[in-house]
């Protein structure tokens, strides 16, 4: 073991700040970080063990204990629900014999929830040794269980055609599938790889940035910041080394638009950092990509490959003296938060996503303290096509404020899952009818973080000044019980995402939880709800947007479906609603060793 | 040097230089701003939130955000004072903070808050579950039953080589401090004490040192917190 570990530390230079790339490699080693790896870890990178350990217990899939030979991590969301992720669930436990957060005696299966893995138009789906199986079912579980008690290979555990488009590709080599149904600007077949970057190389640095202000493209990784402000910024700092990372950790439940661009399009993203990198001088571009899509690293790192050999990348890039840029990628550990811009950087760093606090800003103090522009992945790709066709083109697409086009990420109660990539301004019945849906709720928008609304709001457009949106949609039929099924679920998502530095975010998301859990246990009375409104402004106190909107799920649906909560609160009642006079009693009767006789 | 404006805090003027965080002017100029994960000479935490004030009707950290020209900040509003009564109360609650029991009570800053904000009992019902009490160094003992997850610890206390010996473990509502024992069993006499003085509740006891001061004579006994930095104000005026 000594060795391995030793060896994997020199591959990365015996560089403290690669940590979580030597974390990942020993996990992936061992199927988990032996407490020896870690003193190995100490002596050489002379790091303290108490930060290895910070970082280790910070990220899903890096563990202390052992995870099994076949480690399975059965994602939770709330599309894998909707589509039979209780039975499969159940599958698992009865095939396996053992229940969740467990490994069988011997080893060989353990058998892990996750959240979300961006596989919503294909639930059930599950990570199996960092393998994607989609559309699970309880007969393919068994399938997969024998075959494991097999001894099988991981590519033989389950019958399955390849997917669609580039997921066949030798690289990929899996089952996961594009469900593209529209094309527009950013996935158009018309895209030849290199065309923007020789276009620029002919144009002042301030040309490049001035063409993206023209078109007015704002970032489409939730947020919605005007590109070339946060370009300018960075571009104003002082010379030195200033770097740009790709936000490719799609976190957010419901969507799933990166991984189809990283897919189909990963030169079109690779492209739009090198230009980035043009454009505010800098030399060295990270893709942070979420560890759930570790399935397509190797053939992101083969078009690396190929695009430096194009001499697309890499130094004097296609002859320009002076003009160097390359890109590595980063894989993540499996942390939701890490999505947030300034926790990516922590994470890079190799410490737990624990978001920074704001000002300063990346675009001045960033990576390793240096200025840095992070984009996310479908916003980078919009750069390449906004100078390739010019943003009068652009403009033309989306409306007044929301220029181009959006990939919208449709899962949940339709006929049609998928991607669709349409222009800015569409609205939500448009929307639905596209999907092939009917007998709709409610619908998602933006994901938990984002906005639940009701048939009032149906004729409303997604565009950033209406209801904007990263691009989770998850569209929620009639038959649901919305509370239990869907706000509940988000809402333990983000209590198991928190980084757990802030009070509110961390404290006060559990007692919405546990009240929204009265209510629908029918306990609940006028004062929980009046509450709940009350404690956003406690939320909105949070250091980062992940605290900031974790109560979404909640007071979104509460004011959105007002008589949803009233139907269920008793009338009339102002008792301490809070106070269990059936677990009081419990407690006292085990205080005083006697046996409560009370009713259930 | 450098150019002063002006900023408002609850409508009282002040002559302020870029720079300076929110904090500071206002404890300089005898204002009471309250914090908790925040301590003299470490890198902010910002964690608390307890320090947080409206900037021109937003909600920032004072103890993170320098001033600007033109702010105009909320303070002791009761708004702001409710808000940070819930972020109390929410810690009271997720911990076990029996205070008669406890070696810190009237030195501890959680507790000369809840005072402070004026809280009788927390609204919301106590979900703690029993943590660990680790006794095995020599000289310190941590209750994790009482840890707030601040991080002053871990911001300020290293060996004498500069190691860290605190930092947190797990996330989310799982997060708790961790402590390297084999490079804490060796920390000096002072560096103990210090621990103990750096941590704001009674989370980390310097062992044999828990009531050496008498109850009634300590530091919000008899006065609440931050009537030192108001005095500031008393005495210029
Ligand atoms: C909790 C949290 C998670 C986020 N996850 C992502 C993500 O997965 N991908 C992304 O591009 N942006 C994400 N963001 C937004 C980023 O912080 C940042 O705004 C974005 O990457 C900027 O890129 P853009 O300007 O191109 O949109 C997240 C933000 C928060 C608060
Ligand atoms: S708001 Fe939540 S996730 Fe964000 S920094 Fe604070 S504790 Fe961490
Ligand atoms: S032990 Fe004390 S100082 Fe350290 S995090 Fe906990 S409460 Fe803060
Ligand atoms: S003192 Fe500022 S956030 Fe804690």
């Amino acid at each position: 073991m000594e060795k391995t570990v030793n060896n994997i530390i020199t591959h990365h230079a015996n560089d403290k700040k690669r940590l979580m790339d030597m974390l990942l490699n020993i996990q992936e080693q061992f199927n988990y970080i032996p407490d020896d790896a870690i003193d190995i870890l100490v002596e050489k990178l002379d790091l303290p063990k108490v930060h290895i350990l910070e970082t280790i217990s910070f990220y899903h899939f890096l563990t202390l204990k052992y995870t099994g030979k076949y480690t399975i991590y059965l994602n939770d969301s709330v599309s894998a629900y909707m589509n039979g992720r209780k039975e499969v669930a159940k599958a698992f436990e009865e095939e396996i014999g053992i229940k969740f957060n467990s490994v069988t005696n011997d080893g060989l299966i353990g058998l892990f929830d996750t959240s979300c893995i961006g596989m919503s138009d294909q639930e059930p789906s599950a990570l199996i040794n960092n393998k994607v199986f989609t559309n699970l079912s309880p007969e393919k579980v068994k399938e997969i269980v024998k075959n494991m008690k097999d001894g099988k290979d991981i590519n033989n555990l389950m019958k399955a055609n390849l997917g669609d488009g580039k997921n066949s590709h030798k690289l990929i080599h899996s089952m996961v599938n594009n469900n593209i149904h529209i094309k527009k600007a950013i996935l158009s077949d018309d895209y030849i790889p290199g065309s923007a970057l020789l276009k620029i190389i002919e144009q002042e640095r301030m040309e490049v940035v001035n063409e993206i202000e023209n078109a007015e493209l704002r970032g489409r990784g939730g947020a919605g910041f005007p590109t070339d402000l946060k370009w300018k910024f960075t571009a104003k700092t002082p010379e030195g080394k200033r770097y740009i990372f790709c936000n490719a950790d799609e976190g957010e439940p419901g969507t799933f638009k990166d991984r189809v661009i990283l897919t189909e399009k990963p030169e079109l993203i690779f492209e739009g950092m090198a230009i980035c990198g043009y454009a505010i001088d800098s030399d060295e571009g990270i893709l942070y990509l979420r560890h759930e899509y570790k399935y397509l690293k190797k053939y992101l790192e083969n078009i690396l490959d190929k695009m430096r050999k194009r001499n697309l990348l890499g130094k004097n890039i296609l002859g320009q003296d002076g003009f160097n840029f390359d890109i590595r990628i980063q894989l993540g550990g499996g942390a939701y938060v890490c999505g947030e811009e300034t926790a990516l950087l922590e994470s890079t760093e190799g410490n737990r996503g624990e978001p920074r606090y704001k000002p300063p800003f990346p675009a001045v103090k960033g990576y390793l303290d240096r200025p840095t522009v992070i984009n996310n992945v479908e916003t980078l790709c919009s750069v390449v096509k906004i100078l390739n066709k010019g943003n009068y083109w652009f403009k033309k697409m989306g409306t007044e404020e929301s220029r181009g086009t959006k990939l919208l990420s449709i899962s949940g109660d339709c006929e049609k899952l998928g991607i669709y990539e349409v222009e800015w301004g569409i609205t939500i019945t448009e929307m639905l009818h596209m999907a092939g849906a009917s007998n709709v709720q409610a619908v998602q928008i933006g994901g938990p973080s984002g906005n639940c609304i009701s048939q009032d709001e149906f004729e409303n457009q997604i565009r950033y000044s209406d209801l904007g949106t990263g691009g989770s949609i998850v569209i929620i039929g009639n038959k649901r019980d919305l509370l239990k099924d869907i706000v509940l679920n988000y809402t333990n998502f983000f209590i198991e995402e928190s980084c757990g530095s802030c009070v509110p975010c961390r404290n006060l998301i559990v007692i919405y939880r546990n009240t929204l859990q009265k209510i629908i246990n029918g306990k609940g009375v006028q004062a929980d709800l009046d509450n709940m409104l009350e404690w956003e402004k406690v939320m909105k106190m949070n250091r980062c947007g992940l605290g900031q909107t974790s109560f979404h799920p909640i007071v979104t649906t509460l004011k959105n479906f007002p008589k949803l909560y009233e139907s269920k609160i008793l009338e009339d009642s102002d008792i301490i609603s809070t106070f269990d006079i059936n677990s009081a009693i419990k407690e006292y009767c085990n205080a005083t060793g006697r046996k409560p006789n009370i009713e259930e | 040097m450098k150019k002063k404006f002006k900023i408002l805090i609850d409508g009282k003027e002040l002559s302020v230089k870029h720079g300076q965080t929110i904090l500071e002017v206002a404890s300089n100029n005898g204002i009471y701003i309250p914090t908790l994960c925040n301590y003299v000479n470490l890198e902010p935490q910002a964690s608390c939130r307890v320090c947080s004030v409206k900037v021109n009707g937003r909600p920032m950290t004072a103890c993170t955000t320098t001033v600007r020209p033109k702010m105009e900040i909320e303070n002791d509003t009761k708004e702001m004072n409710e808000l940070r009564k819930i972020i109390i109360e929410t810690m009271f609650i997720t911990g076990n903070h029996f205070c008669p029991s406890c070696e810190k009570s009237g030195n501890c800053e959680l507790q000369a808050l809840a005072y402070r904000l004026k809280m009788d009992v927390p609204q919301f019902s106590y979900s703690f579950s029993n943590k660990d009490i680790d006794a095995s160094n020599p000289k310190l003992m941590i209750d994790h039953n009482r840890c707030i997850k601040c991080k002053r610890c871990a911001r300020g206390i290293k060996t004498d080589d500069g190691k860290d010996i605190f930092a947190f473990k797990n996330r989310g509502k799982k997060i708790m401090i961790s402590i390297d024992n084999e490079l804490a069993k060796n920390i000096s006499d002072e560096k103990a004490q210090e621990a103990m003085d750096i941590c704001p509740v009674g989370a980390i006891l310097k062992k044999e040192r828990g009531f050496i001061d008498p109850i009634g004579t300590r530091k919000y006994d008899n006065k609440p917190i931050g009537s030192d930095i108001e005095k500031l104000m008393e005495v210029r005026s």
